[in-house]
């Protein structure tokens, strides 16, 4: 009963194979479907309802001509820089200080991790409140005596999508701290006592030791507070729903409203179109630097 | 066991759909109605349909239109269409009908006589495209309407403005004693809304259609609109302080005397009955901001989108007699604070500020709303201008209208 034939190549791990169609279908009838028609259309004039009337790059040319579009543009460049910088500093510095053998460590963690627990909706409203002039923490200085304390970051215009940035940072910075303390803690403790022996000081070994060991870990932290920049929305949204007028208003807000409020489908899809042409602009030479180099050296 | 347990159920499933009586149908019913007086009105249609043997399913959805359409809309395109639904009549389900997603009304209207009943015309043309009617107003609901707080402009010490430019020359004094002027939430819509007003009010009726209607950029660029941004801005000084952003929360300012007044329509009337405020005693209406007495025909209807289900359907027709029921009409309108969509109703318990609205009405002063002129496209832009415009001090007059001139050009 022996087989003399060389297996099918596409016959092994059959139960694997047939096990991720579901997954694969998902992924080229989904995402590369659902983007592909979406680019479609963006060409078309398509209203309410989809339309393969196209018109060119007319929806690009409005898109690029609305002041409220080019706002969101620039708040997202200004929120990204904050909570990449941020939330890596921060998350770092916090992990750092935690890894120093101390007492109650897991209840600091907890505290620490647990705004993570909470949905931006929750944290926004959170927020909005504290943040209130009327009832936060504006009014709670005052109460207690500097009467001219000024404190309405939601309120101001230039200054309203720092306000947004605090909120994010609150609620993420916890889980790049346990990240980061995962990769902390797995650094051979033989590394530490060889630079004790060295006698280089503590923050020097950080810096020129520890972080570069923890480049994977740095890695996925990246990939995970990028994806969290380009679909920022619902945090707007529970904070001050792009107020005040237009100056917290962010790029997926601007699709969301104009495939569904203004009933301008064509337009929403031009905007998508953008959001996913600035991240392959961004993950493209990263992952060809990060993956495509390894096969040359 | 599993397959026994399924057959069980869809045999429970199937009897108990032939078990019910025919005549108690269950309709879900979709609407944006949720501050306090909405919802009172908005029980009086659940109480008056289910009088009728059928069952009014509530769908009620938080936070106003905007966030109401997406939703409503995505139902119906996606078919998992709700009994009815309501919408602004006018061009926001334009696209549905035209799809072939609503039910056209037709047989029912020229049964039960609609074009006679309804009034003014204007709000059944609404309805009408391509010569067949797709929906069924139940209100008229008006902008036009400037709310003044009796107790604020008492303690500024200043007498009751008769027109806007009288409220814009106390703002000042109501600064002084500790009081917002103007109270303009943060929703888009408030702050382009109060614009739309004070064009047809300070712009005149001619001017307002001359925009809206005619889509004239260039008149629109020109100096006759360049007065009512003066206004705009006036409004925008004394609207600076306003920290709120729900349409209601803004209201609420003004009936507790911290806000002088409030451009709004006359669906803030039914917040000032639900805090037992009395007209003319407490508040005071001005329509047409006191200086041109017009009342748009804006408002809501039920549309009705096709279904399969025969019993549903039935009771669709059902609900549309039930709503225009002139008991239904007077009951729903009193709650709401809007207009009735006939004529031919008793509404002696109508307080002060409505009947200057049948007045209005009786007269025939009355325009098209925005709703009805612009498509949602050209509104939205609209909102995202006038909210900035609200929200940044230093953009120019200038900037503003040539920016609105470009929306007008566009505009479809």
């Amino acid at each position: 009963m022996s087989n003399s034939e060389r297996p099918n190549q596409l016959l092994r791990n059959l139960n694997a194979k047939v096990a991720s169609i579901p997954m694969i279908l998902t992924a080229l009838v989904v995402f590369v479907g659902g983007t592909a028609w979406t680019v479609l259309y963006s060409f078309t004039n398509s209203k309410l309802l989809p339309r393969l009337n196209f018109v060119g790059l007319d929806q690009y040319y409005r898109l690029w001509a609305t002041p409220r579009w080019l706002v969101s543009i620039e708040n997202l460049l200004i929120y990204g820089v904050i909570s990449l910088v941020f939330s890596l500093v921060i998350g770092f510095i916090l992990a750092a200080l935690l890894d120093q053998k101390i007492r109650f460590e897991d209840t600091f963690r907890t505290i620490f991790l647990y705004p993570f627990a909470l949905s931006f909706i929750v944290t926004g409203l959170v927020w909005q409140w504290l943040l209130n002039p009327d009832f936060g923490i504006q009014r709670v200085v005052r109460d207690l005596g500097w009467t001219n304390f000024s404190f309405d970051p939601l309120y101001n215009s230039s200054i309203v999508i720092y306000g947004i940035s605090i909120a994010a940072l609150w609620q993420g910075t916890g889980l790049i701290m346990c990240l980061m303390l995962a990769g902390l803690r797995g650094i051979d403790e033989d590394i530490w006592k060889a630079a004790r022996v060295d006698g280089i000081p503590m923050w020097k070994t950080y810096v020129f030791i520890i972080i570069p060991m923890m480049r994977p870990v740095f890695i996925t932290t990246l990939v995970i507070i990028a994806a969290g920049i380009v679909k920022v929305y619902d945090l707007v949204v529970a904070q001050t729903s792009g107020g005040p007028g237009i100056a917290s208003e962010v790029p997926a807000k601007y699709v969301y409203d104009y495939m569904f409020f203004a009933q301008n489908l064509g337009q929403g899809f031009a905007a998508s179109t953008m959001m996913l042409l600035s991240v392959v602009i961004v993950i493209v030479p990263w992952a060809y630097l990060e993956f495509g180099g390894k096969k040359h050296g | 066991m599993r397959y026994k347990f399924q057959a069980a159920a869809f045999a429970a499933t199937a009897a108990l759909n032939f078990a019910g009586p025919a005549a108690a149908t269950d309709l879900e019913v979709t609407h944006w109605w949720t501050s306090g007086g909405e919802a009172a009105a908005v029980a009086e249609l659940a109480k008056a349909f289910d009088a009728t043997g059928n069952h009014w399913v509530d769908g009620a959805i938080a936070g106003s239109g905007g966030t109401a359409r997406p939703i409503m809309i995505s139902r119906i395109t996606g078919g998992d269409p709700m009994g009815a639904t309501q919408f602004n009549h006018g061009r926001q389900a334009e696209e549905l009908v035209q799809a072939g997603l609503m039910r056209d009304l037709t047989d029912l209207a020229t049964k039960e006589k609609w074009t006679e009943i309804v009034r003014p015309k204007s709000l059944l043309d609404s309805c009408t495209i391509d010569g067949k009617i797709y929906c069924v107003p139940v209100n008229i609901h008006s902008w036009q309407w400037l709310w003044l707080s009796n107790e604020a402009f008492q303690k500024a010490g200043v007498p009751m403005p008769k027109d806007w430019n009288e409220f814009v020359a106390a703002a000042p004094a109501l600064e002084k004693a500790g009081i917002i002027p103007l109270a303009v939430g943060g929703q888009p819509w408030q702050a382009s809304g109060a614009f739309d007003v004070l064009l047809a009010a300070v712009g005149g009726t001619d001017a307002f259609l001359k925009v809206y209607k005619e889509k004239d950029a260039k008149f629109a660029g020109g100096p006759e609109i360049a007065k009512v941004f003066k206004a705009a801005d006036d409004a925008r000084k004394m609207a600076k302080n306003t920290n709120v952003q729900d349409w209601n929360q803004a209201t609420n300012l003004v009936i507790t005397g911290k806000a002088g007044g409030q451009i709004m329509g006359d669906w803030a009337q039914g917040e000032f009955q639900v805090a037992g405020k009395t007209a003319g005693k407490d508040y005071t209406c001005l329509p047409g901001l006191g200086l041109n007495e017009v009342i748009a025909t804006g408002g809501d209807a039920f549309y009705f989108p096709l279904l399969k289900d025969a019993d549903k359907a039935k009771a669709q027709e059902v609900l549309a007699e039930t709503l225009l029921d002139p008991k239904t009409q007077v009951a729903f309108n009193l709650k709401k604070g809007s207009l009735p969509v006939r004529g031919d109703v008793d509404l002696n318990t109508a307080n002060d500020c409505m009947k200057k609205g049948l007045a209005i009405l009786a007269k025939g002063a009355v325009i098209p709303w925005t709703d009805q002129l612009l498509s949602q496209d050209s509104q939205k832009q609209k909102e995202d201008l006038f909210s900035e415009f609200f929200a940044k001090p230093d953009m120019t007059l200038e900037e503003a209208q040539k920016r609105f001139a470009d929306i007008i050009a566009s505009a479809d």
